[in-house]
């Protein structure tokens, strides 16, 4: 790049800026971990609230990402492959979770599925009521998560070129074989991205699901309304609680970053 | 010998697509413009575009025919097909790649068999060494052997090349040319060819095509459209060798 004068003023000045970002990102949870002491950490994991709050967390997230894929890929491919308005408007709908406030959603989804409800009456009919169960957790983690999947989905399927898959169908391949065989693949990276960062935003959900699915131990209580409930009577607690969740996006941001990594080496190594 | 014929007219998107071409194993190259309908032409022949009306056959099989509502899907029209930039798949390897068509469908194989047929025309493309490669490894002349060889694999009735040579820089050209030329004249089936370069025409000694804002302006050999371009840029065309 070629540099000009005053060039390295800006570059010192930038470096400055993006030091003490990265510090503001780093610091608290430096904080965390510098401020549990083994004794804490064994004492919080042992804590009746942990177990039953991180397995559901756990069991949650994991059942709203595989119906996040499951719905969210097929929309994907469809946003990416189609030029009509009307793709354009839905991916404009499908985004509206990420700008919304958590808790708006919570609210929404009380107006949708709660008692007196847009679709209440009719689930009621059915004996079926979704506000203040676990799938209300799965529902309210799935509305906040999925846009961050199907976002990243129809980047990567964008990446498929056309060619590729004509040439597939032109091997023997239907279309359904040219999707799963080629463009699934090749758009698989972004795929593994979209699939990790709504995993994360899910297991972070705090406020759409303690409007829409309450705190209660063992049933919709989840790691993040662990750490408030824990906060209210021994701040230690919390701390634990939060180094674990912590501990547990450290984990995943390391399989975003270096799962690719590691199946292109794969790949370059196979016979 | 093979014949073929195929005749199309359709409006896709704002663009207006009229021409009827025949032909038999000689090569044909498709000539014209950025813009005239050539990709778009050979993507309807292998059945990517669906348009309104169209007849296409090959010998005596009907791939196309609004008329009589034939429409055989792409993966039965056995058309080997090679787009610009080759449309190689990444994430598989050369012999992978090569193989692909056999393993699925109609022409699903053993797996051994699979891989021994890919490296016998990855041996006869003389590409064989670069079997276990991935393909974004390649050079360019060698990414055009590998989608060749994908190509021919399934022995195709019709081959449809896009511009197989312009990812090429100069003097790789010259040579991948006169290897694609022996190929063609070995594969002794009907061929269409894009290019905008008269040399790969004269190379595989190919029938010319001129296509003009969707619609064939001039037709014949290379001498004859030599003799008598019919508008500015056939004349720079033919000039270009």
């Amino acid at each position: 790049m070629a540099r000009w004068k005053g060039g390295s003023a800006l570059t010192s000045m930038g470096a400055l800026f993006g030091i003490t970002l990265v510090g503001l990102l780093v610091l608290p949870f430096l904080a965390l971990v510098i401020s549990t002491p083994a004794a804490d950490l064994r004492a919080g994991t042992n804590h009746p609230l942990f177990a039953p709050a991180l397995l559901l967390s756990l069991r949650t997230t994991l059942t709203s990402l595989v119906v996040t894929v499951l719905l969210g890929t097929p929309l994907a491919w469809w946003l990416a492959s189609s030029r009509s308005r009307i793709a354009r408007v839905t991916e404009i709908l499908v985004d509206l979770p990420i700008v919304i406030p958590p808790a708006v959603v919570g609210v929404a989804l009380l107006e949708t599925f709660g008692r007196q409800g847009l679709l209440g009456p009719m689930l009621g009919t059915i004996e079926v009521s979704i506000p203040f169960t676990t799938g209300a957790v799965v529902l309210a983690q799935l509305v906040v998560s999925a846009p961050f999947f199907v976002q990243a989905a129809a980047n990567a399927f964008r990446k498929v070129e056309p060619d590729a898959l004509i040439v597939a169908r032109t091997l023997g391949a239907s279309p359904p074989v040219a999707f799963i065989r080629v463009a699934i693949p090749i758009a698989i990276p972004g795929l593994l991205v979209g699939a990790s960062l709504a995993w994360a935003r899910a297991l972070g959900e705090f406020g759409a699901t303690l409007l829409f699915a309450g705190n209660m131990p063992g049933r919709t209580q989840t790691m993040p309304l662990a750490i408030f409930s824990a906060l209210e009577t021994d701040v230690r607690l919390a701390v634990v609680f939060s180094l674990v969740l912590g501990a547990v996006g450290v984990v995943l941001l390391m399989a975003l970053r270096f799962a690719p990594a590691v199946r292109r080496s794969v790949t370059r190594s196979a016979p | 010998m093979t014949s073929w014929h195929v005749s199309v007219k359709a409006r896709i998107g704002t663009f207006d697509l009229d021409v009827s071409l025949a032909g038999d194993a000689r090569p044909v190259a498709l000539v014209g413009p950025n813009g005239s309908g050539k990709t778009t032409l050979l993507r309807v022949i292998a059945g990517a575009i669906e348009v309104q009306q169209a007849h296409v056959t090959i010998g005596d099989v009907v791939l196309e025919s609004t008329d009589q509502n034939v429409h055989v899907p792409i993966e039965r029209r056995r058309v080997g097909y090679v787009p610009q930039g080759y449309g190689l798949f990444s994430h598989l390897s050369v012999v992978e790649n090569v193989a692909f068509g056999l393993s699925h469908g109609p022409n699903r194989a053993p797996v051994r068999e699979r891989r021994s047929c890919a490296l016998r025309v990855l041996e006869d493309l003389a590409c064989g060494h670069l079997a276990d490669r991935g393909v974004a490894r390649l050079s360019g002349g060698e990414q055009q052997r590998v989608a060749l060889a994908r190509a021919l694999v399934l022995n195709p009735e019709l081959l449809l090349l896009d511009e197989p040579l312009a990812a090429l820089d100069a003097s790789r050209r010259r040579a991948v040319r006169s290897f694609l030329a022996e190929r063609l004249k070995a594969f002794s089936r009907p061929s269409i060819i894009v290019t905008h370069d008269v040399r790969d025409v004269a190379a595989i000694d190919a029938a010319v095509v001129v296509l003009h804002d969707g619609r064939v302006v001039q037709q014949g050999l290379l001498d004859t459209v030599r003799a008598n371009p019919i508008n500015d840029f056939v004349a720079e065309f033919v000039a270009a060798g």
